[in-house]
C-alpha cells in the first residue's frame, strides 16, 4: 500500500478568511448564559494557588467544549452532567482530604480548635470563611456560612473529629455551583441610570481568570469590594499590578494551551514501532516546551507575538532533544535528565518558531504518518482563525487509489494525483502549501529528506509570496496579519466569554494599540482587561436581572 | 450455566473462573416466585436492562445484507463470529438518515439522527436513546448509566442526557472497576445490611448545595437558571445515589463482585488488539455490574468514529484506510478494513456471550435485556448515511422477538431507535424531527 496521504476527506477548505461573518449573528441568537464552567486548568491553578501547589489533584473532569475556536467560550454552554458530577465529588473529597492533613494544619488554618474531637464553630467559621471568600470569589454570605459551620460541626460532633467536619463541608463547597461556575452576576448601572452592568466581583473573577488563569487574590476581592474596580482607574491600577505579577505567566499558559488547541494533547500517542522515542513523557514535555518558548517570548521579553513564528529560542530536555537531533550539553546536572535547558537553533537550522515544534508538527499528524492537510487546516484553524467547513459526504477516491503506483512516493505526488480532481483542486490549493513545507518532520516530530527514498519537495506559495521549507513557511506566516487579527480577537474572546465585534469602534482601537505596541502580547491584555467592552452584558442576556 | 464454544473468550471464560463468581449460577429458587420472573421476598419484577455497543465505520459496502427476510437467514460472512447467537440477534438492513437538507457532518449526522432522532447542522447533540430507556428503566440504581470508550477517548461516546447533553465515557477498567465495586459497593447477597454512616453524612453536607439554590437562581439570568437547573438535576443523581446506598438492596445470587482489573491509566490506544482486550474487561465488569443491579444501563464504544485503531505494525488508520484501500476487484470488498470489522465483530460476540452466561431464574441476562448495536455509516468508504447495518440482541425481558432479519430499504433508521424504546417500556408514541419522526413501531420484532 503506498497511498498514504492523511485525511483527505478534511481537504475541502474554501478562502473563508477572517471576516465581519465570523463576528455577526448576535442579534438572532437565544439568550447565552453569562457564567462559565471553570476550565480544569483554572480549576488546578486555583486549587494551587489557595491550598498550596502540592495538593495533589488526581481524577479526571468533565470534558471541555470547544467554541467559536475557544473552550473558555465553550465554558459558557458547559453544563454538568450526571457522570460528570461525580467525577467533581471524587475531586473535591480528594482535595478536601488532603486539605486538612495535619502536616499543613499549620499553614492553612488561622486557628486551632479548643479541642481536636469535636467542633469548634468560631474556628470553622474562620477557616470556611476565608477559604470560601477564594474558591466562590466572593465573601460567603451570612447565610452560606452559618449553615455552613453548623454542618460542619455536625460532622465533627459525630465523628469526634474537627477536622472531618471541614473536611466534609470543604468537599461540599467544591462541589458547588459557585465554584465550578464563574457565576456572573448584574446590578443597577449607577453611572446609567435604567441600565444594568455586571457587579465588582463578576469583574474581579473575569480579571483573574483572564490575566492569571486562576481565582481572584485579596487584594482584587478588596478591590472588588471597596468599588475600585467600577472605576477606569481603579481598574486599570488592578489590571497594571496583576500584569506585574508573576503570576501572569499562568494567564498567559491557560490562553495559549486553549488558543492552540492542547487539549488535543490528551488523545496524542505515537506508534511506537515508529517512534520508539516518543514516549508518554515526551507527549508531557513537548506541550511544556511550546508553553516554556511562549511565556519566555511573551512575558519575560516582551517581544513581538510574530516573531513566535520564526524565533530560533526555545527549551529542550535530553528526551526532546533526542527526538529533535540537537546535541544539547547540560553542564549543570547529570543526574537530572528532564531539567529544562534553553537553546538557540542555529542559522540555516530547518527549525525555527513552534510551528516546527512537536506541539504542532506532531500534535496535527495521526498517530503512525504524517498529514499535511491535517497540519494545514490546524494552521488556518487555531492560528489563523480562519474556518475550515465540513468535508462533504460521496468524496470519490477512485483515482488515488491505484496502490500499485511507483510515482506516488511522497504526500505531493498523491495530494497532487488527488488535486486533479475538479471538486478537490480550489481547495488543495489553499491548505497543501502549507502542510507539505512541513513535511521534512515526520509524524513524531523527527527531521527526514526524504519519504519512500523520494526527496521531499517543501515549496510553496502562500498570499503570492513563494517559499521554501519549514522556516520559509515561518517567515510567510510571521507576515500574514491573519496571525495578530486572530491571536487578539481569541484574547478577547477568552477573556469575555463572546468574540468581539469586529466593526465596533472601541475594538478597533484595541487591535491599532496592539499593533503600536508592536504586537506585544502583554500590552494587549492590558488593554482588553482596561475595555468596558469584555464587561458589557450582551444584548442576549436580557433577562439577567439585579439581584433584589 | 449455558456453555458456548470459547475462542478468544478463553480469556472471559478464565476471568469468570478466576474470579470465583456465582456469574452463571441461577438465582436460588428460594429468591424467586413460582414462575422465576419476579422476586419472591417483595413481588417486584426481576429488572430489563439496555445497553448499546458502538462500532465505528459500518461493516464496508452493501453485500453484508443477507439475501432472506424473516427467521433463518443466511448470515453474511462480515458477521461470522455473531453465528452462534444468530437466534437472539435481530439484523436491521436498509434503513437511512434523512437529512433534511442539513450537510452531512461526516462521521458525527448519522449516529445523530440514528440516536437522537433530530438532525440539526449543529453539532447539537441531546437525549439518545439509551438515556431515554435509562429514564424509565433505570431511577432506581446507583448508576443511572455507566459508558466506556475501548480506546481511551473521553469523548467518543454516544450517550447524552436529554437536557446536559453528552456524557464523558470511562477510560480505564480499574476506575470503573473501582467505581462499581470499590468500597461504596454493597453486596446484595450479604448476610446483613448497616446504612453506612459516611454515606448518611455526605448525604447532610451535600444538602448545603441545594439550601442555595433559591437565592442561586433568583441572582441569574433564563439561559444561566437553565445551565444551574441541569445542574441540580445532575446533583440529585449523585444524592439518589447515596440514598441507594442507604437502602437495603434485594438479594441477587447472580451477584458477585467482578475480579480487580489490573491498574491502569484507561492511556490512548492506538493498537486494535490493544482496544479489544479492554473491551473484553469491560465487557467483564458491565456484566457483573448489571448481574448486581448496580446499574441497568450501560454503552460501550470502540473508539472514536474516525477510527484511529490500528493493525499493529502499520502506519495506517482503520479511518483512513475506508477511504483509501482499493476494493479488492475479486473479492469485491477492501480487505484491511475487513479485517478491522471483523474484529469489532467478534468482540460484540464476546459482549454478547458473557451477557447470555448468566442465569437469572428461567432466562439468561441478555434474554431480560436489549442490546442495541450501531455504527457511524452505511457504506463508510463514501460516508453514506443509507443502508446502515444495526442490530439489537436479547428478548428485552419477554418484549422482542430475535431471530430475524428485517430489511427495510429507505425507511427512517429513527425507526429502529423508537421501537427498541417501545420494547423498553418507554412511553412515547413518536419520535423524531422531520423526515426521521416515526410514528409506529416494527411490529414484526414486538411481541
Amino acid at each position: 500500500m503506498t497511498h498514504r496521504f492523511g485525511f483527505l476527506w478534511r481537504t475541502i477548505l474554501l478562502a473563508t478568511a477572517f471576516s465581519s461573518t465570523v463576528y455577526a449573528a448576535e442579534s438572532a441568537a437565544p439568550e447565552i448564559p453569562l457564567s462559565l464552567r471553570i476550565s480544569p486548568q483554572e480549576y488546578h491553578k486555583t486549587i494551587a494557588d489557595v491550598f498550596g501547589s502540592d495538593i495533589v489533584i488526581t481524577g479526571r473532569f468533565e470534558p471541555e467544549k470547544r467554541e467559536e475556536g475557544l473552550m473558555a467560550v465553550g465554558a459558557r454552554s458547559a453544563n454538568i452532567s450526571a457522570d460528570g458530577i461525580e467525577l467533581y465529588d471524587n475531586l473535591a473529597r480528594g482535595i478536601a482530604a488532603q486539605v486538612v492533613e495535619p502536616q499543613r494544619r499549620k499553614t492553612l488554618f488561622k486557628c486551632a480548635p479548643r479541642d481536636v474531637a469535636t467542633r469548634d464553630d468560631a474556628c470553622t467559621r474562620s477557616f470556611l470563611a476565608s477559604a470560601g471568600r477564594f474558591l466562590f470569589r466572593r465573601p460567603l454570605t451570612e447565610q452560606e456560612l452559618t449553615a455552613r459551620v453548623r454542618r460542619a460541626g455536625d460532622v465533627a460532633e459525630k465523628k469526634g473529629d474537627f477536622y472531618a467536619g471541614i473536611s466534609a463541608v470543604l468537599s461540599e463547597m467544591l462541589l458547588a455551583p459557585q465554584f465550578l461556575y464563574r457565576i456572573r452576576k448584574v446590578e443597577p448601572d449607577t453611572a446609567n441610570p435604567g441600565q444594568n452592568r455586571l457587579d465588582s466581583y463578576s469583574r474581579a473573577s473575569m480579571l483573574s481568570s483572564y490575566l492569571w488563569g486562576s481565582a481572584p487574590d485579596d487584594k482584587l476581592l478588596k478591590a472588588a469590594e471597596s468599588g475600585e474596580l467600577l472605576t477606569a482607574e481603579g481598574l486599570w491600577l488592578q489590571v497594571d499590578r496583576m500584569l506585574s505579577s508573576p503570576n501572569v505567566e499562568g494567564g498567559v499558559r491557560a490562553f495559549f494551551s486553549d488558543m492552540f488547541g492542547f487539549d488535543e494533547f490528551e488523545t496524542l500517542s505515537k506508534d511506537a514501532t515508529f517512534f520508539p522515542r516518543f514516549t508518554p513523557k515526551v507527549v508531557e514535555q513537548a506541550r511544556e516546551q511550546t508553553l516554556r518558548t511562549i511565556v519566555e517570548h511573551v512575558v519575560g521579553e516582551r517581544r513581538d507575538y510574530r516573531d513566535l513564528f520564526t524565533t530560533p529560542n526555545t527549551y529542550l530536555t535530553r528526551p526532546l532533544a533526542a527526538i529533535y537531533n540537537v546535541p544539547i550539553v547540560d553542564k549543570a546536572d547529570n543526574a537530572q535528565p528532564d531539567r529544562w535547558i534553553r537553546y538557540t537553533y542555529p542559522e540555516n537550522d530547518p527549525r525555527a518558531g513552534i510551528l516546527s515544534q512537536i506541539s504542532f508538527v506532531a500534535l496535527h499528524s495521526p498517530a503512525g504518518r504524517t498529514s499535511p492537510t491535517l497540519r494545514g487546516k490546524a494552521l488556518r484553524e487555531y492560528i489563523m482563525c480562519q474556518a475550515v467547513p465540513a468535508p462533504p459526504g460521496n468524496v470519490d477516491f477512485k483515482l488515488v487509489q491505484d496502490s500499485s503506483n511507483p510515482n506516488l512516493r511522497t504526500a505531493r505526488d498523491r495530494l497532487s494525483a488527488h488535486a486533479t480532481e475538479a471538486m478537490c483542486t480550489g481547495c488543495h490549493k489553499i491548505t497543501d502549501p502549507m502542510g507539505l513545507a512541513l513535511e521534512t518532520f515526520d509524524s513524531g516530530g523527527g527531521y527526514r529528506t526524504s519519504e519512500n527514498d523520494a526527496p521531499i519537495n517543501t515549496t510553496g506559495e502562500h498570499r503570492g509570496i513563494k517559499f521554501d521549507g519549514p522556516v520559509g513557511l515561518a517567515k510567510v506566516v510571521r507576515d500574514d496579519p491573519a496571525i495578530t487579527t486572530c491571536v487578539a480577537k481569541r484574547s478577547f474572546a477568552f477573556a469575555a466569554g463572546r468574540s468581539p465585534t469586529a466593526n465596533d469602534p472601541a475594538w478597533q482601537q484595541i487591535e491599532k494599540q496592539f499593533k503600536d505596541s508592536g504586537y506585544n502580547v502583554i500590552e494587549l491584555m492590558r488593554r482588553v482587561a482596561t475595555s468596558e467592552m469584555i464587561y458589557a452584558i450582551p444584548a442576549q442576556t436580557a433577562s439577567a436581572q439585579p439581584v433584589k | 450455566m449455558k456453555q458456548h464454544s470459547f475462542h478468544r473468550r478463553k480469556i472471559l471464560r478464565g476471568m469468570l473462573a478466576g474470579s470465583a463468581v456465582s456469574v452463571g449460577l441461577p438465582i436460588l429458587d428460594g429468591m424467586l416466585n413460582n414462575s422465576g420472573d419476579a422476586f419472591a421476598a417483595t413481588g417486584k419484577p426481576l429488572p430489563p436492562r439496555f445497553a448499546t455497543w458502538f462500532w465505528p465505520l459500518g461493516l464496508g459496502e452493501s453485500d453484508w445484507v443477507p439475501k432472506t427476510a424473516g427467521a433463518n437467514y443466511e448470515l453474511p460472512p462480515q458477521l461470522a463470529s455473531l453465528k452462534p447467537y444468530q437466534k437472539k440477534l435481530n439484523l436491521f438492513s436498509g434503513g437511512q438518515v434523512f437529512l433534511d437538507g442539513q450537510a452531512n457532518d461526516t462521521h458525527f449526522t448519522g449516529v445523530q439522527g440514528l440516536m437522537t432522532g433530530k438532525v440539526s447542522k449543529t453539532r447539537e447533540y441531546y437525549g439518545s436513546v439509551d438515556a431515554l430507556v435509562g429514564d424509565v428503566i433505570g431511577t432506581g440504581t446507583r448508576f443511572r448509566s455507566l459508558q466506556v470508550c475501548c480506546s481511551g477517548e473521553v469523548r467518543a461516546g454516544w450517550s447524552a442526557h436529554p437536557q446536559s447533553g453528552l456524557l464523558p465515557a470511562e477510560v480505564s477498567p480499574h476506575a470503573l472497576y473501582t467505581r462499581i465495586f470499590g468500597p461504596e459497593f454493597k453486596d446484595p447477597n450479604a448476610a446483613t445490611f448497616t446504612p453506612d454512616p459516611e454515606v448518611i453524612l455526605r448525604r447532610s453536607v451535600l444538602s448545603g448545595i441545594t439550601e442555595d439554590r433559591q437565592k442561586l437562581m433568583q441572582e441569574v439570568g433564563a439561559a444561566d437558571k437553565a445551565k444551574l437547573d441541569n445542574y441540580f438535576t445532575s446533583l440529585r443523581s449523585l444524592e439518589q445515589k447515596l440514598e441507594v446506598q442507604l437502602q437495603k438492596p434485594d438479594p441477587l445470587a447472580s451477584c458477585s463482585k467482578s475480579a480487580e482489573p489490573k491498574q491502569d491509566d484507561g492511556h490512548i490506544l492506538t493498537i486494535a488488539e490493544d482496544a479489544m482486550a479492554r473491551h473484553d474487561l469491560f465487557a467483564q465488569l458491565f456484566v457483573h455490574a448489571l448481574a448486581c443491579d448496580q446499574t441497568r444501563v450501560v454503552n460501550l464504544a470502540i473508539s472514536n468514529a474516525f477510527c484511529g485503531l490500528r493493525k499493529a505494525g502499520d502506519a495506517t488508520s482503520h479511518h483512513t484506510y475506508t477511504h483509501e484501500e482499493p476494493i479488492d476487484p475479486k473479492l469485491g470488498y477492501q480487505v484491511t478494513c475487513a479485517w478491522f470489522q471483523d474484529k469489532y465483530m467478534k468482540a460484540l460476540g464476546d459482549f454478547i456471550n458473557v451477557l447470555d452466561s448468566v442465569r437469572e431464574g428461567d432466562k439468561s441476562l441478555l434474554d431480560r435485556m436489549v442490546v442495541f448495536a450501531f455504527t457511524d455509516h452505511g457504506a463508510p468508504r463514501l460516508h453514506s448515511v443509507r443502508n446502515y447495518p444495526l442490530m439489537t440482541f436479547g428478548g428485552g425481558n419477554g418484549r422482542m422477538k430475535t431471530g430475524l432479519h428485517v430489511p427495510r430499504p429507505g425507511d427512517a433508521l429513527t425507526r429502529v431507535g423508537f421501537t427498541v424504546q417501545q420494547a423498553m417500556g418507554v412511553p412515547v408514541s413518536s419520535w423524531g424531527v422531520g423526515s426521521n419522526k416515526v410514528n409506529s413501531a416494527i411490529s414484526e420484532v414486538l411481541t
